[in-house]
Formats: structure tokens, sequence, C-alpha cells
């Protein structure tokens, strides 16, 4: 795959680098793969063309967005990335099989994970109570979007009816998708599909947003809630359940009363914290649970480090598998004394879960969803 | 006069008035008696006994404490008898005996040759109890917050019911004036103490309410600080008052508004240093004192510094030394996309500093470009890598600390030159902090009807040409307010400020002669209120 580089840096605005390196600098899996991002963008500016067939490290970037943060002249070299990937993706040839079939999957099923399409409102079954769907209902104050891996994957489903089970006991009007609810393609975007995505971005603005009314969107997944509160550019503003559930704490309509001692610290999803600046409401909802003490990090809120599930990377291994970033992450947690390593994020709960397993400290921490915490302390 | 009393003191005869104390007498002819207990600001007390002296009326002697001994009739005094000393001797042995472990009373013991109490120490016991701390809440701060509780063997200093106080204001004065080392703030209450910080020292030093703002102020004397001060905020205290020997001390004094009729306005108002919280990843709230702007570096490495020059970082010399160039400069994204223009040069002055102050540090400079553009900085830069400091081009990103315990940060930057992502561990992290224009820009320029550039520094009137005069007539501008400068480029600016003023007097001055003092006809002249910024 040849990149013309002209075109490329045009479409970019990559002629203000400077080559500061902030970008790799901050780039968390800099340290062990080949990833360059000020590199890639050097080449860019002064080769005429280059071959980007051999470059696997491309697959490596999570997204996490700490390089476009911290750039000074206000580039995005995250999207330099993504724009290389589209380009491969858009070649069809050079790209992890694993990343084609999962973009496959949202073709053909609108989800990411191989499930069914009619399965997508199964979660919800075990509730004693219905949740409405939108369509049925027409109008509603808060539209749920549920998101692929909480309304299919084990781990994450309870997460999803725990979420479900606060609205209904503080009496939220709320509804959902349903079976027709489509990936919101936010890591779909990532992994390369632009063009999936900005057909998805259409059909959810054009063909379903007509078919009802709400007042905002609250979303279970940050990876979601990003997508549709930045790219999306929708009507109604879109909230991640804890900025909805801090909310809900501070009307009086959420109180968690029952104990839980124990030492918890907090890892700020990339995708929330440090791409969406919500850093204080999931420590409020965590704060406000009886006997949980919260432990800091040191790196934490804009230093958090990425635990290396997004961009994709839920379906991509990645060039090096030996040093897992989530593995350091539960290190940390370990050596502050946590014993619980709270997130609030889906990929971010397995991803360190995973960690906690190969690094064999089962016996001492825990990661669990603040969604988990809440369920539990109500 | 008739309250004069005739007092002779070891010998020097003078004359007091009714009910002066023998201490005070002694003092005021120079003389010394050793005190403990006692403190000017406060009611004499007689707790310790140390101040006792032999008083000799008609014929008789005896031995009181001077500290409350009101003279009231003609005595004579005798400081150092030997009476008053194999007293003295023998109150300080118990005193030591009591509080063995302290240096007041180690001291005194060597002084009067006390080789070991004959007494059984008390051990652990600091407090003896001379009741500074209760008379200083009492009568100087008004709070009442602690008190003696118990009575002989049994007699403490504590709070009421030994519960923490809600009287008290955690002003410290207990702690401060304890001279053992007894009582702490936290004994008292929960109440957070909240220290004052000298802010020339860019608070890398404690202050009291009442300082002397910098070594070189203009006038050098000391100011209260209103906001803090606990007469000004609760009509307390006046100590300062009692030690004052000027009398200087004037709690009335008020701002005030001076009416100036000008022909010309020079503004040098400067630049304010960039705030790093603004920038996260530099951890420098987490981590200050290993994280310090430029300007805290440069007072902690200045003489005349809270350290006297020595670079000390958590009590320790730091041996990993890093510094970050282009904070706050060169940054788009936090809208300052200018060159602050200093930082390349200080950063290698202040870099040739701890090469200099500690010659086994390594020292680290990342850098995204070197401008050492002035005269003789080229020269300066070679001589700072010839002396062995690394440059190495790139810049940071995030600072942290890997593990809880560890004593070193991490700095995590990309090595262009290498195509490496590195971290490299420090002690201490200069931030090479750019300059801003001053919090109160907007306020001098509405004032002045200044215009601003597009980087938010005044507007001169041409740069090339005009680079000192404003767009208002009869004001100029010198330095940093115009936008950032080093010291030669600031001297010549305020040179051309300077000359563009004479121009400007010189021309009023030919049109009326004097230059006019007068209300009316004020056509050419500038008139300010000077006024307390709000």
């Amino acid at each position: 795959m040849i990149v013309d580089t002209r075109e490329f840096v045009e479409s970019h605005h990559l002629l203000g680098c400077i080559q500061c390196g902030r970008c790799t600098a901050g780039c968390p899996v800099s340290l062990k793969t080949a990833l360059n991002i000020r590199g890639i963008i050097y080449k860019t500016l002064v080769l005429d063309q280059v071959d980007i067939t051999t470059w696997e490290e491309l697959w490596d970037c999570t997204a996490c967005r700490t390089c476009q943060i911290r750039c000074p002249k206000e580039l995005d070299p995250c999207d330099v990335v993504i724009g290389l990937r589209t380009l491969l993706v858009g070649e069809g040839r050079h790209l992890p099989h694993t990343v084609r079939d999962a973009l496959k999957s949202i073709a053909i099923r609108g989800n990411p994970l191989g499930y069914a399409m009619d399965d997508r409102a199964v979660w919800a079954e075990d509730l004693d109570f219905a949740v409405e769907n939108i369509f049925d209902k027409g109008e509603t104050d808060v539209l749920f979007y549920v998101g692929c891996s909480p309304a299919f994957d084990m781990r994450i489903q309870p997460i999803t009816r725990a979420l479900a089970k606060v609205f209904h006991n503080a009496g939220v009007d709320f509804a959902i998708l349903g079976e027709d609810e489509p990936c919101c393609c936010n890591e779909a975007r990532r992994m390369g599909e632009a063009e999936m995505f900005e057909d998805m971005v259409l059909v959810f603005k054009e063909e379903m947003l007509p078919e009802f009314g709400c007042r905002r969107m609250v979303t279970v997944s940050p990876h979601c809630f990003n997508a549709f509160k930045n790219e999306y550019d929708l009507p109604f503003p879109v909230q991640h359940y804890t900025e909805f559930l801090a909310e809900l704490m501070a009307d009086g309509r959420l109180s968690l009363g029952a104990q839980i001692p124990k030492r918890a610290t907090f890892h700020d999803p990339c995708f929330l914290g440090k791409q969406n600046q919500v850093f204080d409401e999931p420590r409020q909802i965590l704060t406000a649970i009886p006997g949980i003490e919260l432990i800091e990090l040191d790196r934490s809120r804009e230093r958090s480090q990425c635990c290396e599930g997004g961009g994709g990377r839920m379906w991509a291994e990645g060039t090096n598998l030996e040093e897992r970033l989530a593995v350091e992450r539960v290190q940390q947690a370990v050596d502050v004394g946590a014993e619980l390593l709270v997130t609030a994020c889906p990929f971010c709960v397995m991803t360190l879960e995973d960690a906690v397993k190969i690094s064999g400290f089962e016996d001492q921490i825990r990661v669990v969803e603040l969604m988990e915490l809440v369920a539990q302390a109500m | 006069m008739s309250d004069l009393i005739r007092v002779t003191i070891d010998g020097q005869e003078t004359q007091v008035q009714r009910d002066t104390t023998i201490l005070q007498a002694a003092t005021d002819l120079g003389i010394q008696i050793p005190t403990l207990c006692h403190h000017p600001a406060l009611e004499p007390y007689g707790a310790c006994r140390l101040c006792t002296v032999e008083v000799i009326r008609d014929g008789w002697s005896r031995l009181v404490t001077s500290c409350n001994y009101p003279i009231r009739g003609e005595i004579e005094v005798v400081t150092a008898s030997d009476k008053v000393v194999r007293g003295r001797r023998m109150i300080v042995e118990l005193l030591w005996a009591r509080c063995p472990e302290t240096k007041v009373f180690q001291q005194l013991a060597a002084e009067y040759g006390i080789e070991r109490p004959r007494f059984e120490p008390c051990e652990g016991e600091l407090c003896y109890l001379c009741g500074l701390c209760i008379r200083v809440c009492d009568e100087l701060v008004g709070a009442r917050a602690i008190s003696f509780v118990g009575r002989g063997v049994e007699r403490e200093v504590a709070t009421p019911f030994f519960q923490v106080s809600d009287a008290c204001i955690a002003c410290g004065a207990c702690e401060f004036i304890c001279p053992t080392g007894a009582i702490r703030v936290a004994d008292v209450t929960d109440k957070e103490p909240r220290p004052l910080f000298l802010e020339f020292d860019m608070g890398l030093k404690g202050r009291g309410n009442i300082y002397v703002p910098f070594p070189q102020a203009v006038p050098n004397v000391p100011v209260i600080d209103r906001e803090h001060c606990l007469y000004f905020q609760i009509g307390a205290c006046k100590t300062c008052e009692h030690f004052c020997p000027a009398d200087a001390i004037d709690y009335d004094q008020e701002d005030q508004v001076l009416d100036v009729d000008v022909g010309a306005i020079v503004v040098a108002t400067g630049f304010d240093q960039f705030q790093p919280e603004i920038k996260p990843e530099y951890a420098y709230t987490e981590h200050r004192p290993q994280v310090l702007t430029g300007l805290e570096f440069e007072r902690l490495a200045s003489s005349s510094g809270p350290t006297s020059g020595t670079i000390l970082i958590n009590g320790k010399e730091p041996k990993e030394v890093v510094f970050i160039k282009c904070i706050g400069s060169r940054d788009e994204a936090i809208g300052n996309p200018w060159c602050s223009r200093v930082c390349c040069m200080y950063t290698a002055k202040q870099a040739h500093l701890i090469h200099d102050r500690i010659p086994d540090a390594h020292i680290t400079v990342f850098y995204i470009d070197v401008r050492a553009f002035g005269k003789g900085f080229e020269e300066f830069y070679d001589r700072v890598r010839e002396e062995g400091i690394t440059y190495r081009r790139g810049n940071v990103s995030e600072i942290y600390r890997r593990h809880p315990g560890d004593e070193r940060l991490v700095v995590r930057a990309e090595d262009t030159l290498l195509g490496q992502a590195v971290e490299v561990e420090a002690d201490l992290v200069v931030l090479a902090t750019g300059l801003t224009p001053r919090s109160d820009v907007e306020y001098m320029a509405g004032m002045l009807g200044l215009t601003r550039s597009r980087d938010g520094f005044f507007q001169e009137k041409q740069l090339e040409l005009f680079p000192s005069d404003s767009e208002q007539e009869g004001i100029f501008l010198a330095g940093c307010c115009q936008g950032p400068k080093d010291v030669p480029d600031t001297v010549a600016h305020a040179k051309s400020a300077a000359a563009s003023t004479i121009v400007t007097l010189s021309k009023l001055r030919r049109q009326r002669r004097p230059i006019p003092t007068s209300s009316r006809d004020r056509e050419h002249e500038v008139s300010i209120e000077v006024e307390a910024h709000p």
C-alpha cells in the first residue's frame, strides 16, 4: 500500500507540526512497540510516498488520543493513524483478520461481536419490570443507548441490567432502541472503517431519529458516549451513565446506603476522562458509597494510563503481547493497596480483569465496574 | 516628678516610674536577667522563677522574681549575687529534671555547670508549666482554647474536657511560643492551620502576618497582611507593637488615592509566569517541590532565597535533574502561540547553576529548539554543553511516579533524534515556564485605553519604528507588558520608552511653560487616578 503523502499531509493539516515529540512521548504504547506517531508524521512530511504495507504497528494505537491532547499545535496525530488504517481497510488486504471479522460482523449483524441482531434486547428479559422500546413508546425523557458489549457480553450484561434497575427505581422515564439498536461504530471508525461510520451516522439520524423523541441519551460505554457526543452532532445532549447517576444523586433520587468497606482506586477510561473530561462524576458516585475509601493512583485523571482496550484493540492484539499496559495498571493499583480496581467502561473492565488473572493478583484485587458497586450499595 | 523612684541595680543608679518591674528597669539599663516564662507582650507571670534577683530594702535582703516585682519604693537590686546564682542553679536543676530531653534546659544546665540533676528525671516530659501557651491564647488571641487543669503533680495544659477545641482558631501561637516544643496545634484542634508562604520566594518559604515583602522592596519596610493578621481579623494580638522599638506599627494606615497630573505615562507592568496547573500532565500540583517552575527554581538557587542558595529538594541534593523547555510557550492548544524568548537562556543558566553547586548531578535538558539569539548567548550554550549537561531534542509529555514509594519521578519524553520514546528518572524537574500577559492586563487596558495585540500583551503603535509607543498619545510601553523580552531587550525597550517620553514632555514644555499643573487646559495631559486594584 503506497500512500501519496502530499494529499495525506494536506487532508490531515500536518504542515504545522514542529516535531516536538510530545505525541510520541505521551503515547501509551510507544515504549513497547515500534509505533512512533511523530516519526510517521515526519515521514509523511519529508517523503513523497510511503509504503505502509508492513507498518503492523499501526494496529497498536488504542485511540486514547493522548497524542492529540498533548500536541501544542492543535494537530490530531491520532487521526493520522486512523487515516492510514482507513487506507488499509479501504484496500482490504493488509489488516489483521480479527479486525476484518469484527468489521464484517458490524456490517452483517450490527455488532462487532458476532451475536445475532435479534438477541440485542435479551439482556432485559431477566428484569422484573419491562424495559420499553422507544419505537413503541414514541416519546421518552432518556434514550438508554445500550451498546454492543453491554447488550451481548455475559460479563457486561449485569452492568446493563443494574443501570436499567437504577432508572426504574428512580422513576426515570426511559426507553431503549431494542433489537433495532445499531452499533455506534466508534470502534469501527477507529479501526479504519470511516465509510461505515458515516453511513451509520446517516442511518441513525435520518431513518431512526424521526421515529421517536427524547430529551437526552445515556450510554453504558464511554466509547459509545464519545461517538454520539462528539461525532454524531445530535439534537439532544448525550451523557455517560456516571454523569446521569451523579445528577440523580444530587437530586436525591439515588441513595447508596449499603456498606462496602473496601479500599478502592479508580481507573479513568480514556474515552470518558481524557477525551471528555468526565473525571469528577465517577469519583462522586464512588465516594458516596458508605465504607469505600478512595485511594488515587498517581497516574489518574489527565495523567491516566490507557488500559489498551480502545481504538479497535479489543479486536487487534497489537505487536507486543508481552507487556500489557493493563498489567502495569493493575500493578499500580496493587501498589497503592487497593482491594478494588474500579472503572466505568466495559472494555476497561475486560482488559483489566484479564490482567489481574495474568499477573496473579486474583487474591489481592478485584476489578469492578462502578455500576456493579452501585447495584451492591443500593 | 514625684512618681519617679530611685533604684540601684548592680550598682547602677536609675529612676523609674512607680510599678515598673525590676526586669524592665534592668533591661532598660542593659542588664540581662535570664528568663523563661516571660514574654514582653504578655503579663508577668512568675512561673519559672529563673529571673529571681536579690532585693535589699532597709538593710533587709530577700529573693524575688524580677518579672513581676513592681518597684514602689527605693530599693537596691543585685541580679547575680552568690545567693541568686545558687537559687537559680537549683531552679535549673529542678526544671531540667522535669524535662530532661529539652534543649533549652540542657543549655541552661551547661551554663550553670550542672552535669546531671540530682533529682530523678521525668522521662518524656516536655512541658514545665510556664503557661506561655495558655497566656498567649488568652491575652493576645482571645480564644481561651486551653488552660491548666488538675492540681499539684497532676497539673497540665489541656483543652476543656480534653476534647478538640472549637474555640481554637488554629493560629498556631501556642506552638510558636512554646520554648520546649511541648504543645502542637494538632493537640488542641482538628482544624487545619493554614501556613502563609512568602510570595517573593514563590511559596518555598513561610512568612508571618507582618513581613518585608522582599529584600529590595521599596520602601524597605514591613507590611501587615490584613487578610490574615489577627488584629484585622478578630481584633486580637497586636504583639508586633510590643516588639517594635521605633514604635512604627500603625494599624490605622489606609490606602491613599493619589490624583497626579502628568505629561506622560510609561506602562511597565511586566508579565505573569505561566501557571503550570493549566497543563496537568506535568503533575506540578501533585509533585511540587520535585516539579518546580523556572521562577521557583530561580528563588531556590538564589543566595538570598529560602535556602540561601543551597539546592535542596525535600531536604536532599538532587542528583538527577531534568529541565523541560517551552512550558506554556509555543502552545496553540492553550492559546499561547508565542515564544517566551527567555526560557532557553534561563534554562541554560539554571542548568549551569546546578552543575556549579552539585558537580556530580546529572542534568538533562529536553528542548524543541535552542534559541540562543542574543550577544554571547550561543557561546554560553556551548559552555553549558561543555560542562557535560545533556541536551536531548524532543519534549516531555508526562511526569509521574512509577510506584508509590519511589523517590524519583519518571519523565516521559521522546528523544526525536533517536526516534525513541524514553523514560528519564528525576529527583527534580524544572519546568521552563513561559511568560504570559498579566492577569490584570484587561483592567489596565481599560483604565488607560490601551489596545492589546492578539497574544494579549499591550499593542505597540508600530513594531519596527514605534515599539514603545502605545496607540494612546502620551502613554508609552516598556518591557514585557508589550511582549516577552529578556533583560537586554527590556532595558533597550525601556530606554526607547524614556526617549519617547522626553520628546512628548519637551513638546509640552515648548507649548506652555511651565508644565501644566493646574486643572485647566488639560488637552495634552493625561490624568490618572491611582487606586488600589480591585
